[in-house]
């Protein structure tokens, strides 16, 4: 029967990435010396499933290539070996060679060999550093043979399981079985030490055999067949004709037992110096790979819980169904309560399901966590900095295009804590601080969004830098005055960058600008907190989906909009003395301790329908977004409602101050504010209205 | 209907050992190691067990020593998947109470020549 095995291909792959990242991690953590037990047992077991799995689905040469590594490995598992730095070198980059072969192999290119050879030989010169353990894990040598091997008329088996040979769930019944396929068998059974009835124990083989196989049939077949059960039994081999020999003579001399002869290898030689490795071969190389790696699989694996847990609340969701149909056939009045209580049910299981279908492609943050401890080794070697990577929270979920789209964002800002943000050991010493820089990377949830950190505990940003390079780039008139967060800000605007020089770590064509607008591009925002000499952290926020929305429906004239509601703090009535009118500045509300300043939706979106333009008489909705608040003067608040957002730059183009579109119950379109647009907009507003009334 | 326990914690070899030994008509439960596999060997009496001996929480060589302690997997033939064709690993698995092995890699056709020479 012919089984198909490309089918598992795939998910051979998809195993295969992931056994390279426990490796990769697991091999950046380790330190020189006996390493953690678990640690390098976790290393191993991924190179022994890469090992297995690429030899049973066709692709013997990474089966080859791995099992090198494998060695090495299972040196430094069975304690015969002491890691040297140059290991984990060396075992860093045939985790990264084993990653391009794979890489070929999913691809269908050919595989270079040329490197491979390189990495093999690498390998092999560590090894044979310590040559005695070697040929533990080569093939044992062929056994030495008894008596040749060659083709006979046939061969006398004398076959003697001890008498716990069931234990091991081998049966002499199947072995006979076998060996009647090779050949034409005569058995006869020596019942001699079968003991008394009342003594007799039915798990135990009393039983031996003596049996005449005849026909051309090769030793190492019968050899095989009894492979199994080598010592679980005595044995005995021997050529007919031998047999027949002897028995000329009248002589059976008992056969002497197979004896099977292994060279036990000599213990360990002592650890020689591992012969160099030219470090030209850079690590960095796994930079280019983990960028190849971003590329975004089609295929997510669920976890059977969260399927069973849908086809759970998809059979709720039916029972509903068909109480509602047999309510609608025939539907009187006097039934209007069920049929509320009816509709609170289908909406409790409608949210429940979909709440269930968001899960499934929640995926924990450390996919994209994962690789930075890599990408901070090697660029902290280049730069000449010693930095240690912390990283926390990595388990926590968000969908997974936000996840695949977040990465390169990241990647840059740890590429600027590194290169900008952490200084070199000797400034770090000058300074006070310790000569390890700290980067953290933490994710947490808060509310309805999830809050990514970067941090160093590096020199922080120097505001007079910006402000000069912000002068002369023209982003800013000179003797401007910004406060601090304005000033930090810059940083965002195109064209900016801080460093003297652009450097290839950082400074690769993107700017921070592009970092922002890629954030906002996922409805999320990054905010800067920085202390000069202390360091910063850049936090991002993002909505745990892109799909689904909590908003509440708002009314400006005939109009319906949105409003995010985690954005939302408080909406009030206000009274005539809560509003301040600032010359120049528009109008503001004073809320208990705070002058928010106050945004009129109907004038930003140009809406004549609007009911009254009486701050008074309309509501305000109090907002939060990007590090401040305001006061959104609105008509009405309508309800509060799940949405799906609809993109509006895919179907028509991008609105400032509008993240999306709805569709509503009634079938009618209504847009959703972006609230740090909103914001970002009246502000250039009221500036532009400044400069034109003066 | 003959039932086999696989064990690898691998998903791919898991899926190809099962898809395999399904499609030669055998019914076969799945688990990725040791601990996972001695509970549904104890939930349900398997005909054989074909297991990986390199998996986390519990290995293979524990898993067999396990089962040959319950009465019910006294006999029952356990096969241990193997790529060490060093005799340590396959010595290890023999004195815990392994029936046999099969070495990998192994191809779908080899696998279940090895099965029905077992299961007879």
């Amino acid at each position: 029967m012919a089984v198909d095995i490309t089918q598992f291909h795939k998910i051979f792959f998809e195993e295969s990435f992931e056994g390279l990242q426990i490796m990769e991690s697991g091999l950046l953590d380790m330190e020189p010396g006996t390493p953690d037990n678990e640690q390098i047992n976790a290393i191993f077991r991924a190179a022994h499933s890469i090992k297995g799995g690429a030899g049973s689905f066709g692709f013997a040469p990474v089966s080859a290539f791995t099992h090198h590594l494998e060695t090495l490995l299972d040196e430094i598992r069975s304690g015969h070996r002491t890691v040297q730095p140059t290991d984990i070198d060396v075992l860093l980059q045939s985790v990264d060679c084993l990653g391009q072969m794979l890489r070929a192999c999913e691809a269908g290119h050919a595989i270079d060999q040329e490197q491979v050879h390189r990495h093999q030989q690498a390998l092999e010169a560590l090894l044979n550093g310590v040559a005695a353990d070697v040929q533990d894990t080569l093939p044992s040598p062929p056994l030495p043979a008894a008596t040749p091997d060659s083709v006979t008329d046939g061969w006398q088996i004398v076959f003697t399981p001890h008498r716990d040979i069931f234990a091991s769930g081998n049966d002499p019944l199947r072995i006979i079985r076998e060996l009647d396929e090779l050949g034409t068998l005569t058995i006869e059974a020596d019942t001699g030490f079968l003991p008394a009835l009342q003594d007799y124990n039915p798990e135990e083989c009393f039983l031996s055999w003596n049996l005449t196989l005849e026909g051309t049939v090769n030793r190492s077949e019968i050899e095989e067949v009894f492979a199994w059960v080598e010592d679980d039994c005595d044995m005995a081999i021997r050529p007919l004709s031998e047999v027949r020999h002897a028995q000329d003579q009248s002589l059976l001399p008992t056969a002497p037992p197979l004896t099977v002869t292994e060279s036990i290898p000599a213990s360990p030689a002592p650890d020689a110096a591992p012969s160099p490795i030219t470090q030209t071969t850079s690590r960095s190389r796994a930079e280019t790979d983990i960028k190849a790696g971003t590329g975004s699989p089609t295929s997510i694996r669920v976890d059977t819980q969260k399927i069973d847990q849908l086809i759970n609340l998809v059979g709720e969701l039916v029972i509903t169904q068909s109480m509602l149909g047999m309510l609608g056939e025939s539907f009187a009045m006097d039934r209007l309560e069920q049929l509320q209580s009816g509709l609170v049910q289908l909406e409790r299981h409608t949210r429940d399901l979909q709440e269930s279908v968001m899960n499934i492609r929640m995926l924990p943050i450390s996919f994209v966590f994962n690789r930075f401890p890599r990408m901070v080794f090697d660029l902290s070697t280049k730069l000449g900095k010693r930095v240690e990577l912390k990283v926390s929270g990595e388990q926590t979920e968000l969908d997974k295009t936000v996840i695949e789209q977040v990465a390169d964002p990241l990647i840059h800002l740890i590429r600027n804590s590194l290169d900008h943000g952490i200084e070199s050991p000797d400034q770090r010493r000058a300074a006070g601080k310790s000569e390890t820089g700290q980067i953290t990377l933490n994710a947490y949830h808060r509310g309805g969004s999830i809050v990514i950190e970067v941090s160093d505990d590096g020199r922080g940003l120097d505001s007079k830098a910006i402000l000069d390079r912000a002068v002369a780039r023209g982003l800013i008139e000179s003797g401007e005055s910004l406060t601090p967060q304005q000033t930090h800000e810059l940083i965002f605007a195109p064209g900016f960058s801080t460093a003297e020089q652009v450097s290839d770590v950082s400074g690769r064509g993107v700017g921070m600008d592009v970092v922002r607008k890629n954030i906002e591009s996922l409805g999320g925002n990054i905010i800067i907190h920085t202390a000069e000499g202390k360091g910063s952290t850049f936090s991002i926020h993002l909505p745990l989906t892109l799909a689904i929305l909590d908003g509440q429906t708002i009314a400006v004239g005939d109009e319906t909009y949105i409003v995010p509601l985690v954005s939302i703090i408080e909406s009030i009535r206000l009274s005539p003395e809560q509003i301040n009118r600032l010359a120049g500045k528009g109008e503001t509300l004073h809320l208990r301790d705070e002058y928010l300043p106050i945004i009129r939706l109907h004038e930003i979106f140009d809406i004549r329908s609007v009911r009254s333009t009486q701050l008074t008489s309309g509501l305000v909705v109090v907002v939060e977004g990007l590090g401040g608040r305001c006061g959104l003067f609105v008509d009405n608040i309508l309800g509060q409602q799940q949405v799906v957002i609809k993109s509006l730059e895919e179907n028509y183009r991008k609105v400032p101050g509008i993240s999306g579109a709805t569709i509503l119950g009634d079938g009618s379109v209504a847009l959703i504010l972006d609230i740090p647009g909103l914001m970002h907009l009246s502000r250039q507003q009221s500036r532009e209205s400044s400069i034109n009334h003066p | 209907m003959r039932c086999i326990l696989t064990v690898d914690d691998s998903p791919s070899m898991r899926q190809m050992v099962s898809f395999t030994l399904k499609s030669a008509g055998y019914e076969v439960i799945e688990a990725s190691d040791g601990v996972e596999a001695l509970s549904k060997a104890k939930t349900r009496k398997v005909d054989m067990v074909i297991t990986d001996l390199n998996m986390p929480n519990k290995d293979g060589i524990s898993l067999i020593a396990d089962l040959r302690t319950l009465p019910e997997y006294k006999f029952t033939p356990i096969l241990m998947l193997t790529t060490e064709s060093g005799n340590d690993k396959k010595q290890a698995g023999k004195s815990a109470g392994a029936t046999g092995w099969i070495v990998k890699p192994f191809n779908p056709d080899q696998l279940l020549k090895t099965v029905s020479k077992v299961l007879g």
